[in-house]
């Protein structure tokens, strides 16, 4: 009997702690993330859902992510903070919390564990970089190439510095980023020396010297649509881009393309929640975020992209395509077969060296 | 009695002096000319000159964030002014103390990791040592766990480093020059300012290569445009207003389009290529992702600039000097060179103006169609200020392009005269 009322009691307490909650959320929600087929998984799977779940809440989407951190510097120096959460790559995560545009979170209070109990900083493991940064998806950088222009398949990311073997142009990026690691995997440098010397000026030289190789046989990309176009016109015969973007020309597109998975980049994209939100606005955001990044959102999304879900648990239950039916796991840059050799970005390596290795490579570029 | 009528001030009709009347009647004139501009005058301060000024300004003022370092190191910059760098030596125990203490504070404010980024712009590797600085350092006691120096050396090898600490003294005012001296490719050593390796340069390099092409593409549009805007002058007007009507329609249609329109034709796979295979060379062209596909582009979206002043001016000339001149015995290119084309070079001033600012600040044709040789230098004013968020850098890139247009509008107007330029 005084356990009944004990738990009624909690269950009254509980009901009007959620009814409470709910009265002091914002009904209306700023999402930014990068548009196209990937705002679109995140639509589908955690903002259509949340808002079953919320009727009357407006949710606002807007596709500014690839110029999140200066819109957010611009925001914050303004005074006017009109976004409630932000997609951005793990890169840009960081130097937002470094600017303090971010808020600062904490995993195992915010986010959801997982079904088995197991908390949410172990279930996101490495992801979780920086203080801010709510990790969502792996993705990844790494090559196609068209099957019909090619001898033979390649294998190995050193085929892109081979012109003898696989003659024609290739589409790298315009950056740094990736091309200075693969360049030094290349010509023999251990993954685990890679960033040591990329820290001296010779390293960099000798990347610089293994790209040389290639430099006119290369044209240079700035938006991940263009390699999958490139490809597709028979511009170039191989180059790197997003796995997701490879994914749909193959896949969807049908287009005569193939995967180089060897030393794919991985990176990270996720959520951050600008810094000095109103309370009302941040409940409502904290709320969203709680749902969104649960074992079985993550792995919802999984069905209309292919990128990877950022938790452990969610790997399992990654299952089909939406629309099309193809089995996803395969397309996953995180599927065992397709990681077999892969890389991270030592972002907070980039955080310190990115400027100058861009302003090297840019004048490198120029000559 | 006539004296006395000559000495007396002239009286408007109201009995006030004349000359007051006036100065009454022409003041309230201005002062309606003003309020019928002031909201343009508004509008224009507010949106576009106070904006701009602010944002030249980023390219001296010394901060991280919003805040400038000296507000943010007060004790870093008050103790490092008597450290020389070229001793040899780290500095003293007093400036590690101060960058305990300031440190600590910038911590809790979380802009130890801004001051990093600051910094990191100077040297690499700020960024990594200040951020990972900060939270020991809010641990210490700043009372009595001295010597500071000791367990910053042990934090990191780095805050030994005498280049590090150079950086932050040269850096420790209200104001900084590093972001003009990064724009002319120049460096602060130990040893003085000098300009980095050849090899190193880019901005120098890429200014260069702006004005050049820039001038190119101006040149390119001029030899194009000109016999089109005679053409529409000399026509009947019934005829010259269809084709006018397609000079402006790719004017009406988007850079965009325009621009990956071109992408289509000049590439590898593209139109003009296979016409070129099909007629039985072997080699493909390299049209796209260098220079070559930077000018053709930007002449076709340029062109009408260049055409509609020139025929606007073209439309004043009688076409009978033309004639007289023949019939007073010049022959054709004489008639041409000597009366008619000097009575054009209004159009052209205009025309050339016009295009060469135009072009000067290019951005989506270059990015889309330059590849590495054919990038101007506001796709790397776009990359610091949008990627890399270095805006100090992005504003001083940004000054010295207007102060180049500046002088190089100055020149022109010695050479030619603004006064003669007519846009129709």
């Amino acid at each position: 009997m005084k356990l009944k009322t004990t738990l009624l009691a909690t269950g009254a307490t509980m009901v009007a702690a959620a009814a409470f909650a709910q009265d002091n959320m914002a009904d209306s929600m700023t999402v930014v993330s990068w548009g196209g087929a990937y705002q679109n998984s995140q639509v589908k799977a955690y903002i259509e859902p949340y808002v079953a779940n919320n009727p009357g809440l407006n949710v606002i989407t807007d596709e500014s992510s690839a110029e999140a951190v200066t819109k957010l510097r611009a925001m914050s120096e303004a005074g006017n903070i009109t976004w409630d959460l932000v997609d951005v790559t793990a890169a840009d995560g960081l130097r937002l919390c470094d600017e303090g545009l971010a808020m600062e979170i904490n995993p195992d209070e915010m986010l959801a564990a997982a079904p088995d109990g197991t908390p949410a900083s172990e279930d996101f493991g490495d992801t979780l970089i920086g203080d801010c940064f709510i990790p969502q998806i792996v993705f990844s950088t790494t090559f196609g190439y068209r099957t019909d222009l090619v001898s033979e398949a390649p294998t190995s990311v050193c085929d892109v510095f081979d012109t003898e073997k696989f003659p024609g142009k290739r589409s790298l990026e315009k950056r740094p980023i990736g091309n200075m690691e693969w360049a030094l995997i290349c010509d023999g440098v251990a993954i685990e020396d890679v960033y040591d010397t990329l820290e001296t000026p010779e390293g960099v030289a000798q990347a610089l010297a293994k790209l040389e190789t290639i430099k006119d046989d290369t044209i240079w990309w700035s938006a991940g649509a263009e390699t999958p176009q490139l490809l597709a016109d028979g511009e170039v015969v191989m180059g790197s881009t997003y796995n997701g973007r490879l994914f749909s020309a193959i896949v969807e597109q049908d287009q005569p393309i193939g995967m180089l998975w060897d030393w794919q980049m991985f990176d990270l994209d996720g959520w951050i929640i600008p810094a000095g939100l109103p309370e009302d606005r941040l409940a409502r955001v904290m709320d969203f975020v709680e749902f969104a990044t649960d074992t079985q959102r993550l792995a919802d999304q999984a069905a209309y992209i292919s990128y990877g879900p950022a938790r452990a648990s969610s790997a399992p239950l990654v299952g089909q395509h939406a629309e099309l039916g193809v089995d996803m796991k395969p397309h996953m840059p995180t599927d065992p077969a397709n990681s077999v050799n892969t890389f991270v970005f030592n972002f907070e390596w980039w955080a310190s060296y990115r400027d100058d290795l861009d302003a090297q490579f840019q004048a490198w570029l120029l000559q | 009695m006539s004296d006395a009528s000559l000495d007396a001030p002239v009286l408007s009709a109201d009995g006030k002096p004349l000359k007051q009347s006036l100065n009454q009647a022409l003041r309230k004139q201005k002062i309606r000319a003003l309020i019928l501009i002031a909201p343009l005058l508004v509008f224009v301060m507010v949106s576009f000159v106070a904006p701009i000024g602010s944002m030249l300004m980023r390219s001296v003022q010394n901060t991280a964030g919003v805040d400038y370092i000296p507000d943010l190191m007060p004790n870093v910059v008050a103790s490092i002014k008597d450290w020389d760098p070229r001793s040899g030596e780290t500095p003293p125990e007093e400036v590690y103390r101060g960058m305990a203490i300031d440190l600590a504070a910038a911590f809790e404010n979380r802009s130890h990791t801004q001051l990093g980024r600051r910094f990191n712009y100077e040297s690499p590797g700020f960024s990594s040592l200040f951020r990972s600085a900060g939270r020991p350092v809010s641990r210490w006691d700043l009372e009595n766990d001295g010597p500071f120096k000791e367990k910053f050396l042990d934090l990191n090898d780095d805050w030994g480093n005498i280049e590090y600490w150079a950086s932050i003294k040269a850096n420790s005012g209200y104001y900084t020059t590093s972001y003009f001296l990064a724009a002319f490719d120049a460096e602060r050593t130990s040893e003085g300012i000098r300009f980095k390796d050849p090899d190193q340069r880019i901005y120098q390099k890429l200014m260069l290569r702006t004005l050049g092409l820039s001038l190119l593409i101006t040149f390119c549009t001029l030899a194009l445009g000109y016999p089109v805007a005679w053409l529409l002058a000399d026509l009947p007007v019934r005829t010259s207003n269809l084709l006018l009507i397609l000079v402006l329609l790719p004017f009406w249609t988007s850079l965009l389009v325009r621009t990956s329109a071109w992408k289509i034709l000049l590439q590898d796979q593209g139109v003009i290529n296979n016409f070129w295979v099909w007629l039985g060379f072997a080699e493909r062209l390299p049209l796209i992702n260098n220079q070559t596909g930077v000018i053709i582009a930007m002449t076709h979206i340029l062109l009408p600039f260049m055409i509609l002043p020139l025929y606007s001016v073209m439309k004043t000339i009688p076409p009978s000097y033309l004639r007289a001149a023949k019939s007073l015995g010049a022959s054709n290119w004489t008639a041409f060179w000597r009366v008619y084309f000097p009575q054009t070079t209004a159009g052209i001033g205009a025309g050339a103006l016009l295009v060469f600012i135009l072009a000067v600040g290019y951005f989506i044709t270059p990015e889309l169609v330059g590849g590495a040789d054919g990038t101007f230098i506001s796709n790397r004013i776009y990359f610091q200020f949008a990627v890399s968020g270095n805006w100090g850098l992005a504003a001083a890139l940004g000054t010295l392009m207007l102060v180049v247009i500046l002088v190089l509008y100055y020149i022109y107007d010695k050479l030619v005269g603004v006064d003669n330029v007519k846009l129709g």
